[in-house]
């Protein structure tokens, strides 16, 4: 019974994902202006037209729909337009590995900071430290990931020099910090009141007095009974926050040079390296929705209240 | 008398805490709630104030602004902020404080009709989708759903560039004309038009939610029997009862659109030059960010400080009504934000 309900879900990915492709395809196939009208010298009539037939250009649309999508389905994205000695599978295999691994250190450090923020915060209700955790979480989601980058690397590399101002060493290099550190504040700030409120309202239910009339210790009670209870509802955020840090990324590894998935997905929108774009937002698209789906398989788990009638 | 019931009220969790946790929280006094709230109202009273000032700023730009946001000077490339600039000058010589002013203008405009346009798709399509219930319901619905699932700002990259490209290489005369309206704007035609159709999903969510929970009610059916048409029945009846939502949706999305404006003028995708988009304005700023910072800080301040302003004096959405098992009671129907689990950040 279970199963079905997987596997049903599983299944509705692919009339979304199909709706992404098409969507991208048409939108990138209507867009006027070739991807060489942005070389330098004028490619002459001819040889646009070989270049064309090489890249199976010249085929009706519906044809190409077809053949791309049943290329993808297998793994090949074909030859990016730019880097033309490339496919864009390998070029993507390359760089999507750095961007995870910035996502994975971002998400951390939300993790980290931003849920501990948020209980503080609700255990002292009301108190200086709650204010000054709302303060800044209104601060976190207010502020663009580019501004903070902007503004991370003014102040610690240009002013400070505590930290390199682009590149990329790997995750464990100092390069990550500012990438990482941009990237986690909005999500940070999001999980912070959330947390609070999931909590706020957890502290106040009827179970949590019978759960200190028992005799609970106060720490057993906020452990055991509140804190997973209130986390429940923060689970359901995790596919919004996911989906922030990967459209952050674009922002962040853009001024700080990082050779990751965003930063190549924006170059190759203004060289019209279709390939790319497409393939980009196909699998940021299958990302996002892939997540979404398993917060909502792991959510039943957890909260036996949510049947499996769905 | 009074000080007994305040004194509970303000603090009903920290009743039952462990003394280490209460400790710093001391027993809440009548003068402590009382600072508490006059700090309370004073911060969305500031914000309030400065939301204001930031309209009348974008109103009568032109004639506060001490430069034209255009005028170049070459004989003052790249001055740091001063007793003729006050923020300094740009790279092209432009005084920065009046583009930032100008910039207020932009951010304002985008943020209202772009919400109006997002309003304009929405609402009618949350309310055919409840009024009209089954099939229509379930293929609008799905549509929503699958629209929803992809990143926004994905998609408004995506819509952008096709729009930028689109406009570039007008033929027909309706797209010359809006063309010609959108070179005139700086852009901005574009980015009303791209950011409406990507973000009009969860206005139409809301309302069909509310709208549906309205069907039931007996003045729909009571309209019905009296022989009011399908329009007039979505239009006089249960249009009125969604304004709630519509409000909370758009105090939530014009904020919203500011950033999104901001972050596709970053990408060069949105206003163009000479249009002084704060975005645009820290993305010309990031090269120059080690010789001229000053570039950056204005823009970037100006933009947080107006989305924060945003964010403290709107209403906060109300947290659901919940029973005392903690189960939620009314859920969407109250307007309220329970399972606001999507993607699209």
């Amino acid at each position: 019974m279970r199963t079905a309900f997987i596997i049903r879900r599983v299944l509705a990915l692919i009339p979304t994902l199909l709706l992404i492709y098409s969507l991208t395809f048409f939108l990138m196939h209507s867009t006027p202006g070739g991807p060489w009208d942005s070389s330098e010298k004028p490619i002459p009539a001819d040889v646009q037209e070989r270049l064309k037939a090489a890249y199976g250009l010249d085929k009706p649309l519906w044809q190409q729909y077809t053949d791309f999508l049943s290329k993808a389905v297998r793994g090949d994205l074909g030859p990016s337009y730019v880097q033309r000695s490339r496919s864009v599978s390998d070029i993507i295999g390359e760089t999507f590995p750095v961007s995870l691994q910035l996502a994975a250190a971002a998400m951390l450090i939300a993790t980290l900071i931003g849920i501990p923020l948020g209980i503080l915060s609700a255990v002292r209700h009301n108190g200086p430290l709650d204010y000054l955790a709302t303060f800044i979480s209104i601060g976190g989601i207010s502020t663009p990931p580019y501004v903070v980058t902007s503004l991370l690397v003014l102040l610690l590399a240009s002013k400070l020099h505590w930290v390199p101002t682009s590149g990329w060493d790997g995750i464990w290099s100092s390069k990550a910090i500012i990438p990482a550190v941009s990237l986690a504040l909005y999500p940070m700030a999001v999980l912070a009141r959330y947390t609070r409120s999931s909590l706020l309202d957890v502290l106040r239910t009827d179970y949590m007095r019978t759960a200190r009339s028992k005799g609970l210790g106060e720490q057993a009670v906020l452990v055991g009974h509140a804190l997973r209870n209130a986390m429940l509802p923060v689970i359901t955020i995790a596919g919004i926050v996911i989906a922030d840090i990967a459209t952050g990324s674009f922002f962040v590894e853009t001024i700080y040079q990082v050779p990751g998935v965003g930063r190549y997905f924006v170059q190759s929108i203004s060289g019209r390296d279709y390939p790319v774009i497409i393939g980009t937002v196909l699998l940021l698209g299958l990302a996002v929705s892939v997540s979404n789906l398993v917060v909502d398989l792991v959510y039943p788990l957890l909260d036996p209240r949510i049947g499996s009638g769905r | 008398m009074l000080a007994e019931p305040a004194a509970l009220e303000a603090a009903p969790v920290t009743r039952h805490l462990p003394s280490a946790l209460v400790a710093r929280t001391a027993p809440a006094g009548l003068w402590s709630q009382a600072f508490r709230r006059l700090l309370r109202a004073r911060l969305a009273v500031a914000s309030g104030i400065a939301l204001v000032l930031l309209i009348l700023l974008a109103i009568f730009a032109p004639f506060v602004t001490p430069y034209d946001y255009t005028a170049q000077d070459y004989g003052a490339l790249t001055q740091p902020p001063s007793q003729t600039h006050w923020l300094g000058t740009d790279d092209l010589g432009r005084d920065i404080l009046s583009r930032l002013i100008v910039g207020a203008r932009i951010s304002l405009a985008v943020g209202l009709v772009v919400q109006a346009v997002i309003l304009l798709i929405g609402v009618p399509a949350g309310l055919i989708a409840a009024h009209f219930g089954g099939k229509i319901d379930t293929v609008i619905m799905r549509t929503v759903d699958a629209l929803y699932s992809i990143p926004s700002l994905l998609f408004v990259i995506v819509i952008m560039t096709f729009l930028r490209a689109t406009l570039a290489t007008a033929h027909s005369g309706f797209t010359q004309a809006l063309a010609a309206l959108d070179t005139q704007s700086g852009g901005l035609i574009g980015i009303f038009i791209g950011l409406g159709l990507i973000n009009w999903m969860p206005a139409a969510r809301l309302v069909r939610g509310q709208a549906a929970s309205l069907k039931e009610k007996e003045f729909v059916e009571a309209a019905r029997g009296v022989g009011a048409t399908d329009g007039r029945i979505m239009a006089q009846h249960l249009l009125p009862n969604v304004v709630p939502i519509i409000v909370v949706t758009a105090t939530i999305g014009i904020p919203q659109a500011i950033i999104y404006e901001a972050g596709i003028s970053f990408l060069g995708l949105g206003a163009r030059p000479p249009m002084p988009s704060w975005g645009l304005m820290i993305a010309e700023a990031i090269p120059n960010l080690r010789s001229y910072p000053y570039m950056l800080v204005s823009p970037a301040i100006a933009l947080s400080l107006t989305v924060l302003a945003f964010n403290i004096s709107r209403r906060r959405s109300p947290r659901c009504p919940r029973s005392l098992d903690g189960t939620v009671v009314h859920g969407r129907q109250a307007g309220c934000a329970v399972n606001t689990r999507r993607s699209g950040g």
